[in-house]
């Protein structure tokens, strides 16, 4: 018997729980010469703002010990050019289409929120508060919890879609964040965002990355998104979507066991292009070995006892 | 992008120019350089690795009436080569590198090339100088219209930014090939983009192959 691998985000009803991390896998498209994407349980497309984004100068990532920074700097051809340049073709798999987007005020991001929702064929939307607020002199939304709240709250004022919050592990507590999202109106939490990171070159003495600092993704940074998952569990009762150097379906399933509902595989995507189709088939044969007939059975479970 | 383990470190896969291809296969050629390349040069005879590829573009070829011009620096052999080999004898080759130690597949090279012209930084084989000092000193008694040249290069930056300099002063073609760290190779991660007069461009994707005039230098 084949287990059931099914599970609801909200209101979302995922096939199976493997969905793609926001950055990692582009507007869709780019994989889709390497798998179907009508297997994945969501797609989540690079991050969104209302006008396009240039990104940062090059150089833009560097390897780490088992992960890479990233300072890409969100660059995006903005949510009109997605709408009717690449929502027409992801709209042709069946899988649900989860668009992350961001602002650099409340009233972008709420603007943003609106216009998402007005389109057909959006199922969810995640919101990045890994950002800086203009207004707040350059904070960071996701950073302080009275203005996580107020954007969050602005945010699930504007729109009917299952509302996911991204969260930054880039806080000292990020259970407290988890519950602020929350209570503020987020059907979901997705945990973690990366780790701020820098490299520097002993030879020129200047960090490696044009910006500096970047995001820390990869293995390097696995057990630190599981603990905070497993944090996040005891502290709220929405979902978890829980990601962080994802590589393989053990790793995934650490992040079911630590308490995720559903799990994103992030920069393992650019090593391997099927690497969430694996990963797919991985858990539903970990649970036909352990006799497990339903996946949300198995979520939590290290909480137990 | 060739996988050169399977661990965690390095992470990524690694990005090389197709060097040639043979009857049963294609050849890489690197020089090593850090932790992936050398795990490359440890590698066992009949050892197996996984890659990506081909992926991005090729240099366009030159019109029939057009003589090449091919500009390597070092291990940008390693990109020119196949168009040297299909260019079959048509092609004046400024081959430049540090030393003569780092002329690497200098007999080949003369074998397709027409002319090859050598230098090195330290004056130990060829020219003094690099590939781009000594085609500047070629054009101005060669160049007699700006279409008669198409120029290829590759090599590291600052020898594409001085070769730049020097198409565009004498109205010449010039296709470069770019390099930057790449994560995945298929246009996903957005992270091997270089500046163009029309907005960052992915060399995974758009290029490597670019035009010399599109690139903010």
């Amino acid at each position: 018997m084949t287990a059931d691998i099914s599970v609801k985000i909200g209101n979302l009803e995922l096939k199976n729980p493997v969905m793609t991390a926001s950055g990692t896998f582009g507007y869709g498209e780019e994989y889709a010469e390497f798998l179907d994407l009508s297997r994945l349980g969501a797609v989540v497309v690079k991050g969104l703002s209302l006008m396009p984004k240039e990104g940062n100068p090059p150089p833009r990532i560097v390897e780490t010990a088992s992960g890479m920074l990233n300072a890409i700097g969100l660059q995006n051809i903005g949510i009109e050019r997605f709408i009717s340049e690449k929502l027409p073709f992801l709209r042709t798999y069946n899988t649900q289409i989860i668009v992350n987007f961001f602002g650099d005020s409340i009233e972008e991001y709420v603007a943003a929120a609106e216009r998402l929702s007005a389109v057909d064929g959006i199922h969810g939307l995640e919101m990045n508060i890994s950002c800086p607020n203009k207004q707040a002199g350059w904070c960071i939304f996701g950073t302080d919890p009275g203005v996580t709240s107020q954007v969050v709250g602005a945010v699930r004022k504007a729109t009917r879609l299952p509302l996911i919050v991204k969260l930054s592990p880039n806080v000292t507590d990020i259970a407290l964040m988890a519950k602020v999202a929350a209570n503020a109106g987020a059907d979901a939490v997705s945990v973690i965002n990366t780790l701020t990171g820098m490299a520097i070159d002993i030879g020129t003495r200047k960090p490696k990355l044009a910006n500096r600092t970047g995001g820390l993704s990869g293995p390097a940074i696995k057990p630190v998104a599981l603990r905070m998952v497993y944090e996040v569990y005891k502290a709220v009762d929405v979902p978890i979507i829980g990601m962080g150097g994802i590589m393989n379906a053990e790793d995934a399933l650490e992040f079911i066991i630590a308490g995720a509902s559903a799990i994103a595989v992030g920069t393992a995507n650019f090593i391997h292009p099927t690497v969430s189709v694996d990963i797919i088939d991985g858990i539903t044969a970990f649970l036909a070995q352990e006799h497990i007939a339903d996946i949300n059975s198995l979520r939590g479970t290290a909480h137990a006892g | 992008m060739i996988e050169v383990n399977k661990g965690t470190d390095p992470l990524l896969k690694r990005a090389f120019s197709l060097f040639r291809k043979t009857g049963d296969g294609l050849q890489i050629l690197y020089r090593v350089r850090g932790k992936g390349t050398g795990i490359l040069r440890n590698m066992k005879e009949g050892a197996s690795l996984d890659m990506l590829g081909p992926l991005g573009n090729f240099y366009p070829l030159p019109s029939e009436d057009q003589t090449p011009l091919i500009i390597a620096g070092g291990i940008g052999i390693a990109s020119v080569f196949s168009l040297i080999e299909r260019l079959a004898g048509k092609a004046i080759v400024f081959y430049g590198a540090r030393t003569q130690d780092d002329l690497l597949m200098l007999n080949e090279v003369r074998e397709y090339a027409h002319d090859v012209i050598v230098s090195t930084d330290d004056g130990s084989a060829g020219r003094k100088g690099t590939a781009a000092e000594t085609l500047r000193s070629f054009l101005p008694s060669y160049a007699s219209s700006p279409t008669q040249f198409c120029i290829y290069a590759c090599g590291p930056h600052p020898l594409l930014k001085a070769l730049s300099q020097t198409t565009k002063e004498f109205r010449i073609r010039a296709y470069v090939s770019m390099e930057e760290h790449m994560a995945c190779g298929i246009g996903a991660c957005l992270g091997c983009v270089v500046k163009t007069h029309d907005g960052y461009k992915r060399v995974c994707k758009e290029g490597p192959v670019m035009t010399a005039t599109e690139i903010v230098w």
